[in-house]
């Protein structure tokens, strides 16, 4: 019964190596993390490989259904063709369809112009229009042009454009905005909660009571006011939202801040004599971390949520930029006649919102075990 | 008691003062006024109508007329619908917002709390988990997702309910509203349930009870439960003054006549008296229910005591 | 004594799942309980004594599971159905719990609680009911029952509500009682009172009562048989009395010469006087604030005197609230006080946090638990040295790491250990780490608050044992903070007896222990040290 054989090894495992341990066996965790960074890859690297601008206009393509095939379908060959002669003012005699390209025979009660082949150019569905030949009284001719192939995996917008890169664009403001206005979120929450958890006393009864005041002001509110004070800017919009959602973290930190204040572990460094500086360099700065980690994961997607509702409301992003509440917003005004608008980027918000969220609940379960 | 609740009302003075006057003084501050953005006004209408309004005024003194009027109830003339008075604009939006915001609550608490009682009772068995999916995603998925799929499954594919509309607050026209007010909820309530009830009935009393050979009814009711509503209790003391004065999401997807949008509109036309009877009605909601719960407490948990 | 065998357990088993695998608790032992005896199951924590009744009384955490059987008269508690389980559990065999603050339902006034189980087992009425809880509570000697029948929990000292416990469990005539450590979260003169009630109940009922004990005094006044639990393991049974005298097994053995032994003389007296407390007074506000009225004034500590000697070793005894912590923090200037604090000549009084800087690493504090005071995210290596990086800034990491390792050396660990966490280690072993902390920086004098309470009783001995080396190798004075009379008695060479932040009694230990002068002092000493006693009355 001595306990003081100990032949150990020579290194021990902190307690941030057996949280990891633990995260690591956390399956929907893991599982979400690696989703988290595709998900984030996919959305930084996906609109350089996507073949549209997430601004570009297709006419030819107003809310297009989203398909694995390519675009056009054959009746909408016709249907293109059609505007592009009209736009040339001249009539179609007869058409045919060749492989990859179209043969069109007009006519005109007028000689044809040449240069009017562009019109076909200028269209969605076509490229490389040539003459091939004119009748001699000039009055017809025969033109041909490729069939432009298009994919639109998820389908076009109201007016024409790509879903799947305006989708990816807005994800990547998505993110940028969660990940930014949740750093300042913390940040702020941090040096606030901290200073009232080590000031104590009267400063702290003072800050707190400000952050309760803050509390009952309604929410919304404050949001608007920043938006309103701020412009619709996407910079400073991501520090509207971090300004707001900071009371939370000051709450979380000046609590720990007093708790870690009043550990023993504390009260024997004061008794060793260190300084005000080492106590909060070695003892509470290292302890603290832990539920910072913990709450700003659980903050992102707060803040990710926040964003999608002010752009829901018309007071986020703007036109053309996008993010995923704009395409939301745009998609439950649409339902009706093109659902894949809601569809497409609810999937992306909603399923980056799980994953963020069981990874903050495996990092509660590992790094305070307790709770399970 | 009584002596506490007056203490209570009386403290809340001073705080309805602090949010008034915070508020009055940030929307002034903003860029813009009220009858900016109306196009075509003549720069003599414009003044004609800034002066009917006392929006002239040196700031100090409008407030201070602001602060009379309020005392005698009156929120004054809302500028943008000029045919109306805040008074009269909650009086028409208010009743819609507190039934579909009280039914929510109610569905909320009721099915949470079941769920959450079901879960804690069959901890890490096949129910429990199901309750957990269900309060992950009811509480991960955003309002405005959820709205637009019910009115995608319900409304379109199925036919069942209407897409939207108040319909005269018939009921069929209530239930995708209410559903989607109180999915969030009911995640968030049966949550809170599982995990209070779990603490709960890992309690020293509760072994002392099952230890005494009482029946599970008595063990799980009687002793476990009555302990785990407080967490319960204080969270729907907030969740309700949120919900009664309207949800700007769901009155906005489902065309509701509430109060929800009254606030983002008239921020974003500097109705400066609208906005300011939002912010003070929001607040009346959360003193009132923070009292309630302060109250329901001392009825619950005998060790409170306020004298 | 004994009548017929009532409880039988039968090569129980309980296993707990959790994340690292199965534990096996308790691992197939075989006890029984005759009519009418007092049985006590004595281990240390982690022996699995507790969770031998707990299985019994089907009353296992939810990861638990049993085997084997406990038959009472017949069934097997083991597989009986729930309501038939209930027909035994709180009527025939009925249970009072080591925790009295939390053990009673707060929301529920006492007279209801007590009716409870006497109406479901009896089914008596409401009025009838309450007669019976009134009895009880006469019979557990509750001054004033009525009015505690409407009191709740929260009312009621922890003293009364372990009375109460017992008035519940008692209230259906059971007969088997089972006490797991019904005494160990009370107060010494509280501890005997309940004791002393244990016992007059049994004599008056007749009923059955298993101890669940790591305390040896009690087993020793109180049990007619024993058995001795280690690790899930039952090691050696047998009647109390053949089993103190003639104990067989080696860990039998060891807990019972685990009574910390030894006296400490007294420095010279013409040793200097190190540590010189005069008129020392601390005073806590209580409450108060913004709208709440003038706080309330707590005198945690009266005008107290204290003279520390070279080599000496005062021991400051009281009960929880008397202030003796509180007076140890006050001297060492870990708090603010009035009155005069010299150290080795220099006025501590007027110090401030700078000027005492230099004089923390000659004045140094030990604390009683020893899990909360070492950091969790740092190094064995990182906490014990963290002293030198203040007093002895010049050091490189590497001759830090040198005086670590004599250190750990010093209090008998591995000096491998500095690698590693705090939470790699047991109890014993951390306090370990907490005094080669206070060790390395060699100061003169150390102040232990009670430094093996949080301990078993066998580490507690090598904790002693290990403080006494140390301030014999480098002269220390100590100032041992202590609830424990045994160990004070082991440690001190003098001793201060506190009640409510005053002196009740100082002198020199032999003095102290073998005539007490006064009452309280008395009290204290019978509470803890008179092991006839109980034989006597029962």
């Amino acid at each position: 019964m001595t306990d003081t054989a100990i032949t150990a090894p020579v290194v021990g495992r902190s307690l941030w190596g057996d949280a990891w341990a633990r995260l690591k066996a956390n399956k929907a965790a893991m599982f979400s993390l690696f989703y988290l960074i595709a998900m984030s890859v996919v959305c930084i690297v996906g609109p350089y490989f996507v073949p549209h601008q997430y601004t570009t206009i297709y006419a030819d393509y107003v809310r297009t259904p989203p398909s694995f095939s390519a675009y056009p379908k054959p009746e909408m060959i016709e249907t293109a063709m059609n505007d592009a002669v009209r736009r040339m003012r001249v009539d179609v005699k007869e058409w045919r369809q060749e492989d990859e390209r179209v043969f069109i025979t007009v006519t005109s009660a007028k000689p044809l112009d040449a240069r009017n082949i562009r019109y076909l150019d200028r269209s969605d569905t076509f490229d490389n229009a040539k003459l091939e030949s004119t009748s001699a009284d000039g009055l017809s001719a025969v033109m041909s042009a490729t069939i432009k192939q298009q994919y639109f995996f998820f389908g076009t917008d109201n007016t024409g454009r790509d879903l799947l890169s305006r989708t990816l664009m807005a994800g990547r403001i998505s993110l940028a905005i969660g990940l930014l206005a949740g750093i300042v979120a913390v940040v702020i929450g941090v040096v606030y909660g901290a200073t009232a958890g080590f000031m104590g006393g009267k400063t702290d009864e003072v800050m707190m009571r400000i952050v309760d005041v803050l509390y009952s002001l309604p929410f919304i509110f404050f949001v608007i006011m920043l938006v309103v004070f701020f412009g619709r800017n996407f910079v400073l919009m991501f520090l509207a939202v971090g300004a707001v959602l900071w009371l939370d973290m000051a709450r979380i930190v000046r609590g720990q801040a007093l708790s870690i204040r009043r550990q023993e572990y504390v009260q024997a460094a004061e008794a060793l004599g260190v300084r005000s500086r080492g106590i909060v360099q070695r003892h509470v700065i290292p302890n603290l971390l832990g539920p910072v980690v913990i709450y700003m994961t659980l903050l992102v997607p707060q803040v990710i949520i926040l964003e999608s509702f002010l752009s829901f409301l018309g007071l986020g992003v703007q036109e053309p930029m996008t993010s995923w509440g704009v395409l939301i917003s745009a998609g439950a005004k649409n339902i009706g006649t093109a659902n894949w608008l809601l569809l497409f980027p609810a999937f992306f918000l909603v399923s980056t919102l799980f994953a963020l969220n069981f990874i903050g609940d495996g990092l509660r379960d590992a790094l305070d075990p307790k709770d399970r | 008691m009584f002596v506490y609740v007056i203490r209570r009302l009386l403290t809340a003075i001073p705080t309805l003062f602090v949010i008034v006057t915070l508020a009055f003084f940030l929307i002034r501050i903003a860029p813009g006024g009220p009858f900016n953005q109306e196009r075509g006004l003549s720069p003599e209408i414009k003044a004609n109508l800034e002066a009917q309004f006392g929006l002239g005024d040196p700031l100090w003194l409008q407030y201070v007329n602001y602060l009379k009027n309020l005392l005698h109830g009156n929120f004054g003339p809302s500028y943008n619908l000029p045919d109306f008075t805040v008074t009269e604009l909650f009086a028409k939006g208010l009743p819609i917002s507190i039934q579909l915001g009280f039914s929510a609550l109610a569905l909320a608490l009721f099915i949470g709390g079941i769920l959450g009682i079901v879960a804690a009772l069959n901890q890490n068995k096949a129910g429990d988990y199901s309750v957990i999916a269900l309060a992950t995603a009811g509480s991960t998925i955003p309002t405005f997702v959820i709205a637009p799929v019910i009115q995608l499954l319900f409304g379109l594919t199925w036919k069942l309910l209407p897409i939207g509309g108040w319909g005269d607050g018939a009921l069929i026209n209530k239930i995708g509203p209410i559903l989607t007010l109180s999915l969030p909820q009911i995640a968030i309530v049966a949550r809170l349930m599982r995990g209070s009830m779990i603490e709960s009935l890992r309690s020293n009393h509760i072994r002392t009870a099952r230890a005494l050979g009482l029946s599970d009814w008595s063990v799980v009711v009687k002793h476990a439960l009555r302990g785990a509503v407080l967490p319960i209790v204080s969270y729907a003391g907030p969740a309700a003054a949120a919900l009664l004065t309207g949800s700007i999401i769901v009155e906005t997807i489902f065309a509701i006549p509430g109060v929800g949008r009254y606030f983002v509109d008239a921020a974003l036309n500097r109705d400066y008296t609208l906005v300011m009877g939002t912010v003070v009605v929001i607040a009346l909601f959360t003193i009132a229910f923070n009292l309630i719960v302060d109250i329901l407490y001392a009825f619950f948990d005998p060790r409170v005591r306020y004298d | 004594m004994a009548g017929e065998t009532i409880l039988s357990v039968k090569d129980l088993r309980v296993r707990f799942r959790t994340l690292d695998g199965a534990v096996e608790a308790v691992k197939g032992i075989n006890l029984h309980v005759d009519a009418g005896e007092t049985v006590a199951v004595v281990g240390e924590s982690g022996s699995g004594k507790s969770q031998t009744m707990m299985a019994a009384m089907s009353l296992l955490a939810s990861n638990g599971e049993a085997t084997g059987a406990v038959d009472y008269r017949g069934k097997n508690l083991l597989t009986l159905g729930k309501s038939e389980l209930n027909k035994v559990r709180g009527r025939k065999i009925s249970m009072i719990f080591q925790e009295p603050m939390t053990s009673l339902d707060p929301l529920y006034t006492i007279g209801n609680q007590l009716m409870e189980p006497i109406r479901r087992h009896r089914g008596l009425d409401a009025k009838a009911a309450r007669a019976e809880a009134l009895r009880l509570l006469e019979l557990v000697k509750i001054p004033d029952p009525e009015r505690r029948l409407k009191s709740y929990p929260h009312e009621m000292s922890g003293g009364q509500r372990q009375r109460v416990m017992i008035a519940m469990a008692l209230a259906n005539d059971p007969d088997i009682l089972i006490a797991d450590e019904p005494t160990t979260a009370l107060d010494v003169t509280i501890q005997a009172q309940i004791l002393m009630l244990l016992a007059e109940l049994q004599r008056k009922l007749g009923m059955a009562i298993v101890f669940i004990t790591h305390d040896l005094g009690i087993v020793r006044r109180f049990a007619d048989r024993v058995y001795v639990m280690r690790s899930g393991e039952v090691v050696e049974e047998g009647k109390a009395d053949e089993l103190f005298a003639n104990p067989q097994h080696d860990y039998t053995k060891m807990l019972l010469a685990a009574e910390p032994t030894g006296r400490k003389a007294a420095p010279p007296d013409n040793a200097p006087i190190l540590l010189d407390g005069r008129n020392v007074e601390v005073e806590f506000k209580i409450g108060g604030g913004f709208l709440a009225g003038p706080p309330m004034l707590l005198k945690a500590v009266d005008h107290i005197s204290v003279a520390l000697k070279r080599g000496q070793t005062i021991g400051i005894v009281g009960e929880s609230g008397s202030g003796k912590s509180t007076l140890g923090r006050a001297l060492l200037r870990l708090l603010p006080s009035e009155g005069s604090i010299h150290f080795g000549g220099q006025d501590l009084s007027k110090a401030d946090k700078s000027e005492m800087r230099p004089l923390r690493r000659e004045l140094q504090l030990v604390f009683q638990d020893p899990f909360g005071s070492l950091s969790p995210r740092m190094t064995v290596g990182q906490i014990i040295t963290e002293g030198l990086l203040v007093h002895e800034p010049s050091l490189s990491g590497k001759e830090r790491d040198a005086r670590a390792v004599e250190a750990l050396r010093e209090v008998g660990l591995d000096p491998a250990a500095r690698n590693r966490y705090p939470h790699e280690f047991s109890g014993g072993q951390r306090q370990r780490i907490a005094i080669a902390r206070a060790m390395i920086l060699k100061p003169k004098v150390v102040v232990l608050d009670e430094p093996t309470s949080a301990l078993d009783r066998s580490v507690q001995k090598q904790i002693v044992e290990l403080l006494r080396k140390l301030q014999a190798d480098h002269d220390l004075s100590y100032l041992f903070i202590s609830h424990d009379l045994a160990v004070v008695r082991a440690m001190s060479d003098y001793i201060i007896v506190m009640k409510q932040g005053k002196i009740v009694e100082e002198g020199p230990t032999e003095a102290i222990f073998g005539d007490p002068r006064e009452t309280y002092t008395k009290t204290l000493m019978a509470a803890a040290i008179d092991e006839t006693k109980f034989r006597q009355s029962a």
